[in-house]
């Protein structure tokens, strides 16, 4: 059912904040996983029991500093769980859609709340905004309206969400769709007939132009993804990826925060990449020269042939890189031409099969007879 | 004079086709270029993407997989897993700027020791042809 969130005052974090506190008290779930200010202002997910404390929730939040899909998979892998309603934007949601394929996240008692994604800032970004009292929630949720997404005068959204082609709700039990909408006036929200009736809606259209501004904002971003796309493979095809990743100190942040990476038992946490002392002298003598750390590029080839058909595209690689390598772009510019070959989508269908894990017998049948 | 190019070649065999394959053309002494090392595993299905990637940071030339025909992996799907896995490995090493024809992945049985030499032979003239991999000079990776 599409229904309409009231909105009193214009203020549509507090109606947003009310509406968490509904779900809460109406029993739909027992706790809320949720974006919460914390007292010094910056944001973290949090799970929520106290509907009190829903004070400081922030749905809307402008700052990603973790892809929460991760979070959503410790509170949910296994039984006994409880009933928690997850509040995710949309690179959440598709994470969420690939740990579960994985086995690192369950659906089951779980409540997707999806909201429309305007755009976040890296961490430190938000927390100089937010030392200014330049972090606006009413300008930022306006911009939803029009589609014409910006971020305050000066500074830059992520990255990874200036070309973010994705960044409308698919796939959730509750749909915040803020695309199109006079946010002042109303959230537009789907839900299910049942949980409707629960928490007391009536059918209610929003002004119906939601396709028509992600369609907007869609081109738009997807403008500025195929320029950078673009701009990587030439570097990738002039330089080699030795050459993009240059700078690279394999710190792993990348790794850590990546929410496909779930390996607890990494090769590249292990003691395989310990070698002799004699072994680097080896490589030494062999090229003339050795890079140390080793076996840098091997480190992020080996990643993108473990988790690149299942790259989201949230960027948080990017936002991590202590020395500001592309690494979301690299990732996504090539994880396109793979998932491309094997028609896969990443996010878009739980009941879709990992490539690498599923086969059909009559397949490149010519590969392998040469 | 410089010397003349030679390919080094890493072959990842399953134990139970392409190696006995291999080892069939051995005993049946049938001659093929010395320019492969093997590396015997239990099935195509457990080459990891990192064993052919390694050797060809360190500049070997030419990586080989080798595994049963499909439908006759001992452990039933390994070579179709392989299949997929050495599809998506060449695609992304093209995209990262490798020559993705130095990996080959072929289908060889236990019986066709003659098809194990031929292939062999068949990869060393093709390398020979490419020449050396870049990646032996280059130290920064
Ligand atoms: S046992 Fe030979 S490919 Fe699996």
């Amino acid at each position: 059912m599409r229904t309409v969130i009231p909105v009193e005052n214009g203020d549509a974090l507090a109606a947003a904040r009310g509406f968490l506190r509904q779900l809460l008290e109406a029993g739909v779930v027992e706790a809320l996983l949720v974006p919460m200010e914390t007292p010094s202002g910056t944001i973290t997910p949090a799970l929520v029991t106290d509907p009190d404390l829903l004070a400081a929730a922030n749905p809307f939040a402008p700052v990603m500093g973790l892809n929460a899909a991760r979070v959503v998979g410790h509170v949910s892998v296994r039984e006994p769980r409880g009933k928690i309603g997850a509040v995710l934007r949309s690179c959440e949601l598709r994470a969420l859609v690939e740990l579960v394929k994985l086995r690192q996240a369950s659906l089951d008692d779980l409540v997707t709340i999806g909201v429309d994604c305007l755009g976040t800032y890296d961490v430190p970004v938000y927390v100089e905004l937010h030392g200014q009292g330049q972090v606006d929630m009413a300008a930022y949720l306006a911009t939803a309206q029009s589609g014409d997404l910006s971020p305050v005068e000066g500074y830059a959204f992520r990255d990874a969400c200036e070309m973010c082609e994705k960044p409308q709700v698919e796939n959730a039990d509750i749909a915040l769709e803020l695309f199109g909408a006079d946010l002042g006036a109303g959230i537009p929200i789907t839900l299910s007939d049942e949980l409707a009736e629960q928490l007391g809606f009536a059918p209610q259209e929003g002004d119906g132009r939601r396709a028509e501004v992600v369609e907007k904002v869609v081109a738009a971003r997807t403008q500025v993804r195929d320029e950078r796309f673009g701009d990587i493979r030439q570097r990738l095809d002039e330089e080699g990826i030795e050459g993009v990743f240059a700078a690279c100190v394999r710190c792993h942040n990348c790794m850590t925060v990546c929410p496909i990476c779930y390996c607890k038992t990494c090769l590249f946490k292990s003691p395989v990449f310990d070698h002799e002392p004699a072994q680097y002298m080896n490589w030494a003598r062999r090229k003339g020269a050795t890079r140390l750390p080793a076996d840098t590029m091997l480190f992020h080839l080996t990643r993108l042939n473990h988790m690149v058909l299942s790259c989201i595209g949230c960027g948080m690689c990017t936002s991590a890189c202590p020395t500001n390598l592309p690494v979301g772009r690299v990732f996504r510019a090539i994880g396109q031409q793979v998932q491309a070959v094997f028609e896969y989508v990443p996010g878009r269908d739980v009941e879709e099969p990992l490539p690498l894990v599923t086969f059909r017998e009559d397949e490149w049948m010519e590969v392998g007879e040469e | 004079m410089a010397e003349k190019f030679e390919p080094k070649i890493v072959a990842f065999l399953c134990n139970w086709c392409t190696y006995t394959g291999a080892d069939l053309a051995g005993t049946s002494r049938i001659q093929y270029p010395p320019n492969v090392r093997i590396i015997r595993l239990m099935c195509s299905g457990s080459v990891d993407p990192t064993y052919v990637l390694k050797p060809l940071l360190d500049g070997v030339d030419g990586v080989l997989v080798g595994g049963c025909h499909p439908g006759d992996c001992h452990y039933q799907s390994g070579n179709y897993k392989a299949r997929r896995r050495i599809i998506a490995l060449k695609e992304i090493i093209k995209n990262a700027g490798f020559d993705e024809e130095r990996v080959w992945l072929r289908w060889i049985s236990a019986s066709e020791g003659q098809r194990f030499a031929e292939t062999v032979t068949k990869m060393t003239e093709f390398l020979r042809e490419k020449g050396p991999n870049p990646m032996r000079q280059k130290w920064a990776v």
